[in-house]
C-alpha cells in the first residue's frame, strides 16, 4: 500500500512540475495544486498507512494510527488552499493588466523601470 | 509563567496588524497605532533580550506539552539577537513608510500585512519545531505577496507572479522534506531531531535530506544558483517594503540554514564542502550582477547575494570563529541593507529616476544623503572600524584557521569589488554635473532620519564590538555545542 501511495505521489508530482514549466498562467497554477496534492500524500504516506484504526489513544486501545502527519497535512492543506486562491486572484489581475496570459510575453526587460 | 515571554514577539504584532485592519481607512489612527505597537514590541523583546542573558534560554511548550510532543519556541540568545535587530529595522520602517507610501496604499492594509511580515519572521526565529518554521515561512510569505503587489501596477504583477510561484515550489518541497525527515526520525522537534539523527544507521538518507532542506533555504536566502528569482522582483515594490524584504526575508533563509546545519545535519563534511563552494561562488557571481547593471535599485539588490555568500561561508567553516563571524555579519547585513534600501528609495526621488546614467551632481544640494550614503558604502564593504569589517575579520580570520585560502582571497577581492559597485553610485548620482529633474512630483520626500539612525547602529555597532563582542561569542559557543541546545529543550 505504501509503495503504491508513493507511486502516486510522484506522478503527481512529475504532472505538476509538467504544468509548473507550460507557458500559459492556468496550466503554471495547476501545476502548483497537483504538486501540491503529491505532498500531503506524500506526508500521509511517510506516517504509515494503517486502515480501520482511529488516531486516538486511549485505554484499552492497542491499535491506532498516528496523528501528528493528520496534522501536518491539515495544516498544509489550509495553506496551500489560501495561497492558490490568492495565486488564482493574482493570475487574473496580471492577465487583466498585462493583457496575455503567456509567461513568454510577461518576461520584461532591464530598462522598463 | 515567565516562559510565556517567547511568545510575545510573535502575537504583539499578529494582534496588531488584525486590530489595524478593523481601521484601516483611519490614516491618522492607524499611523499612531502602528508606531506605537511596533515600539511597544521593540520595548519588550529587548526586555526579553535582558531576561535571555540573566537566566537562559526561555522554552515555551505550548499547552503545558512537554517537549517532544508538544509545540514549543525556544528564545536563545541567537533568536533574541535577531528578533531585537528585526524590530529595530521595523520600527524605523514604519517612520519611513509614511512618507513614501501613498495615501491610497496605506489604505489597502499596509500596516496589518507589514505587522502579519514581522510576526511571521519572528517567529521563524523563535520555533523549536521544524513544522512550525514552515508554518512561519508560510505567514511571512503570504505578507510579503500581499506587500510586493500593493500598489497593483502592471510590472508589480508581473514580477510578483513568478516570486509567489517559485515561492510555493519551495514551501511544497519543505512540506515534502519534513515528511521525509518525520519517516526517518518519527518527530519534527529540531532538538529531538538532533538527538536522534546520531543513532539512525543509513546516514545516506540523511545527508539526501539534508541537501533537500538546503535546498528550500537556499532559494530564500539567494544563495547561487538560486537566487535568480530575486533581482527583479526585489525593486518592483515600494522602497519601504524592498528595504523590508532586502532586510529580513533573505536573512530568515540563513538564519534556518544556521540553525538546522549546526544543529542537525552535522555528520557530513561534504555538505559543509559544499557550502564552501556556493559561498564563493555566491560572492563571485553577486558583484558581477552589482557590476553589470546601471538601476541603482539592482546594484543594491545583487549586493545581497555576496552579503549571504558571507554568511554560509561562516556556516560552512563549522568552526566557533566561523559561526561567530556569521552571526555578527547577519546582524550587520540586516541592518545596513535595510538603511541602503531606505536611502536608494530617496535617491531615485531625489533624481527622478533609478538609471545611473541619468543622475548627477545631487552632492551640491542634499550634502547630509550623500554623505549618509556615502558611510553605508563603507559600512557594506567593511571598511575598519565600522560593523563590516568587524564580521569579515572574524570570517576571514575562521577561514586561515581551515586553510581555505582560496575562499578567503575571493572573499576579499569580491569586498573591494563591492566597493566598487557602491562607490560607482556615489561617483555617477552625486558627483559631476547637476542634472535636470525630469519630473518632480508633489508627493512629500522619504525621510532621511530613519536611515540616518540605522547606519548610526551600524557604526556604533563596528566601533564599540567590544560591547557586543562577548554576547556574539556566547551565540557561537552554543551553535558549536550541541548538546547545549539539545538539553535545553528536553530538560535532561
Amino acid at each position: 500500500m505504501e509503495i503504491l501511495m508513493s507511486i502516486l505521489a510522484g506522478i503527481l508530482f512529475a504532472t505538476g512540475l509538467y504544468n509548473l514549466m507550460q507557458k500559459q498562467i492556468l496550466r503554471i497554477v495547476i501545476g502548483t495544486g497537483l504538486i501540491s496534492h503529491g505532498a500531503h500524500l506524500f506526508i500521509l504516506t511517510m506516517g504509515k498507512l494503517k486502515r480501520g484504526a482511529p488516531p486516538i489513544l486511549d485505554e484499552g486501545v492497542g491499535n491506532y494510527v498516528d496523528p501528528l502527519p493528520q496534522a501536518l497535512i491539515l495544516t498544509s492543506i489550509v495553506i496551500s488552499f489560501g495561497v492558490t486562491s490568492f495565486l488564482l486572484a493574482l493570475s487574473y489581475r496580471t492577465y487583466v493588466l498585462n493583457k496575455t496570459d503567456n509567461m513568454e510575453m510577461l518576461r520584461g526587460n532591464e530598462n522598463d523601470q | 509563567m515567565i516562559s510565556n515571554l517567547a511568545v510575545l514577539p510573535i502575537v504583539i504584532p499578529l494582534l496588531s496588524g488584525i486590530i489595524a485592519a478593523f481601521f484601516h481607512k483611519k490614516i491618522i489612527l492607524v499611523r499612531f497605532f502602528s508606531k506605537f505597537m511596533i515600539i511597544f514590541n521593540l520595548l519588550a523583546s529587548v526586555w526579553i533580550g535582558f531576561y535571555i542573558m540573566e537566566n537562559g534560554s526561555v522554552i515555551l511548550e505550548t499547552g503545558d506539552w512537554k517537549a517532544p510532543y508538544g509545540i514549543i519556541l525556544v528564545a536563545d540568545q541567537l533568536s533574541i539577537i535577531l528578533v531585537i535587530t528585526t524590530n529595530v529595522i521595523a520600527s524605523l520602517a514604519v517612520f519611513y513608510a509614511r512618507s513614501v507610501l501613498s495615501e491610497r496604499k496605506e489604505h489597502y492594509y499596509f500596516y496589518t500585512f507589514f505587522f502579519l511580515l514581522i510576526s511571521g519572521v519572528s517567529g521563524a526565529f523563535l520555533t523549536g519545531d521544524l513544522f512550525n518554521l514552515f508554518v512561519f515561512y508560510e505567514v511571512f510569505l503570504m505578507a510579503s505577496y500581499a506587500l510586493i503587489v500593493l500598489g497593483g501596477e502592471k510590472i508589480q504583477l508581473r514580477e510578483s507572479f513568478k516570486y509567489v510561484i517559485l515561492n510555493l515550489f519551495s514551501s511544497m518541497l519543505f512540506v515534502t522534506t519534513v515528511a521525509f525527515l518525520y519517516s526517518v526520525v518519527g518527530t519534527v522537534n529540531l532538538a529531538q531531531i538532533a538527538e536522534r539523527v546520531q543513532d539512525v544507521e543509513q546516514k545516506g538518507i540523511l545527508t539526501t535530506i539534508g541537501i533537500l532542506l538546503f535546498f528550500v533555504f537556499a532559494s530564500k536566502a539567494a544563495i547561487f544558483p538560486l537566487y535568480y528569482w530575486m533581482p527583479k522582483s526585489y525593486i518592483v515594490p515600494n522602497p519601504v517594503v524592498s528595504a523590508l524584504f532586502g532586510a529580513l526575508l533573505t536573512k530568515v533563509g540563513i538564519y534556518s540554514i544556521l540553525r538546522v546545519f549546526s544543529l542537525i545535519f552535522v555528520h557530513e563534511p561534504m555538505v559543509q564542502q559544499l557550502f564552501l563552494w556556493l559561498a564563493g561562488l555566491s560572492m563571485i557571481f553577486g558583484v558581477i550582477g552589482a557590476l553589470s547593471t546601471y538601476n541603482v535599485k539592482l546594484i543594491i539588490v545583487y549586493n545581497i547575494i555576496p552579503a549571504v555568500g558571507f554568511m554560509l561561508m561562516g556556516i560552512g567553516l563549522l568552526s566557533e570563529t566561523g559561526y561567530a563571524g556569521a552571526v555578527y555579519y547577519l546582524v550587520h547585513d540586516m541592518i545596513i541593507k535595510a538603511a541602503l534600501f531606505m536611502l536608494i528609495g530617496l535617491i531615485v526621488y531625489r533624481a527622478g529616476t533609478s538609471d545611473l546614467r541619468k543622475m548627477g551632481g545631487l552632492l551640491h544640494r542634499y550634502p547630509l544623503l550623500g554623505w549618509t550614503f556615502f558611510i553605508s558604502s563603507l559600512v557594506l564593504a567593511g571598511i575598519p572600524p565600522f560593523s563590516g569589517f568587524i564580521g569579515k575579520l572574524l570570517l576571514l580570520q575562521a577561514g586561515f584557521e581551515k586553510d581555505q585560502i582560496m575562499l578567503v582571497l575571493i572573499g576579499l577581492g569580491s569586498s573591494l569589488l563591492i566597493l566598487l559597485s557602491m562607490i560607482r553610485i556615489f561617483i555617477h548620482a552625486f558627483w559631476g554635473e547637476e542634472q535636470e529633474v525630469a519630473a518632480v512630483s508633489n508627493k512629500p520626500a522619504p525621510s532621511l532620519a530613519p536611515s540616518v539612525i540605522l547606519v548610526l547602529i551600524s557604526v556604533i555597532l563596528g566601533a564599540g564590538a567590544e560591547w557586543f563582542y562577548p554576547f556574539v561569542e556566547d551565540v557561537s559557543n552554543m551553535l558549536a555545542d550541541r548538546d547545549m541546545y539539545i538539553n535545553s529543550v528536553l530538560k535532561e
